[in-house]
């Protein structure tokens, strides 16, 4: 790093290593990280708008078959993977405070932990991809859904076509989820290591900061998938 | 400016409010599971949605820090999102439901 004198003109005060010369103090460095991060995030939301509005408008056209397909995906595997990634919104702000407050040993155990709570909802994840192929709705040339009920019409069966226009929309948003998630593991693996080589301090923790927005969005985007993929139509 | 940083320092530890939240997000998670079980028509979806996005502002304004960042633009940025999705949600909606012929 240049000899703090240097570019000492505007910093009368002792820098911190990771304070860049354009930033005035540390505070103004960690809100240009963070707003940069929301400006994706926003991007982000367009991203899998786009998806959400397809179910929207195929939604309200198949709404019957929509709901009988979704009746075949088990609920209760969607609340627990909800529930364990509630659980580690929780580890990862734990982690960000751990952080602030310079708790190395916390931080680990918090890093480690989101950790291990994105690996089970993967794998439960998982286990529900594997229902789906073995019962052939995965859509493709072996999709077969004929003659499963439509929730509130006794007597009336779901089109297999429109259901597997319900299922692609199933693959297509949780797959790519989960691999915001995989992605998401990749940074707190970077998090990890960086936290153990004590990289962060109270004055610079931003990629501990950012990478929380992040795996809290995708939360936020699993919060909406859960109830609209997984709940609907179930009386 | 960003106070929670801060705040952390200055002010009692925040970990009783994250936790209150992680506790009031799965008790919202087992009720909106447990009301898809009741027949409520139409209402089902407003039910679930409105939880959701109960949840998801939970989630932003004290997990992602929302509530305590004292950078506007931080949330004008969150604010044009919201409603450019809106935008795109409603307007489309708006199109097809109108749409009894087609």
């Amino acid at each position: 790093m240049p000899d703090s004198t240097v570019i000492g003109l505007q910093h009368e005060e002792e820098q911190h290593p990771e304070l860049l010369h354009h930033f005035v103090d540390a505070e103004q460095q960690r809100n240009a990280a963070s707003l940069g991060m929301w400006v994706f995030l926003a991007t982000e939301i367009m991203f899998f708008g786009g998806m959400f509005c397809a179910y929207l408008v195929y939604r309200h056209w198949y709404f019957a078959d929509f709901g009988a397909a979704s009746k075949s995906i088990d609920a209760t595997l969607g609340a627990t993977n909800t529930a364990v990634l509630i659980c580690s919104s929780l580890t990862v702000v734990v982690a960000v405070w751990a952080a602030q407050t310079s708790r190395k040993t916390l931080l680990v155990v918090m890093l480690v932990l989101t950790m291990l709570f994105g690996l089970t909802f993967l794998g439960i994840k998982g286990k529900e991809y594997k229902d789906k192929f073995d019962e052939h709705h995965v859509p493709g040339a072996s999709f077969s859904f004929n003659n499963v009920p439509v929730p509130g019409h006794p007597g009336e069966f779901a089109n297999p076509r429109h259901a597997q226009i319900f299922f692609s929309l199933y693959f297509m948003m949780t797959g790519v989820h989960a691999l915001h998630m995989i992605i998401g593991l990749g940074i707190f693996a970077w998090l990890l290591h960086a936290a153990w080589k004590d990289r962060f301090t109270p004055e610079y923790h931003t990629p501990v900061e950012i990478g929380g927005l992040y795996w809290h969005f995708v939360d936020i985007i699993w919060i909406y998938l859960f109830p609209l993929l997984y709940l609907i139509d179930r009386h | 400016m960003a106070d929670h940083t801060t705040a952390a320092h200055s002010k009692s530890s925040p970990l009783m409010l994250y936790f209150g939240i992680w506790a009031t997000l799965l008790i919202l998670t087992f009720v909106t599971y447990e009301v898809a079980y009741l027949e409520l028509g139409p209402f089902n979806s407003v039910v679930a949605l409105v939880i959701a996005t109960i949840k998801a502002t939970l989630v932003a304004l004290f997990f992602m820090h929302v509530w305590h960042a004292g950078e506007k633009l931080t949330k004008m940025v969150i604010l044009g999102a919201v409603f450019f999705l809106l935008l795109l949600l409603g307007l489309t909606m708006a199109d097809y439901i109108s749409r009894p012929w087609s």
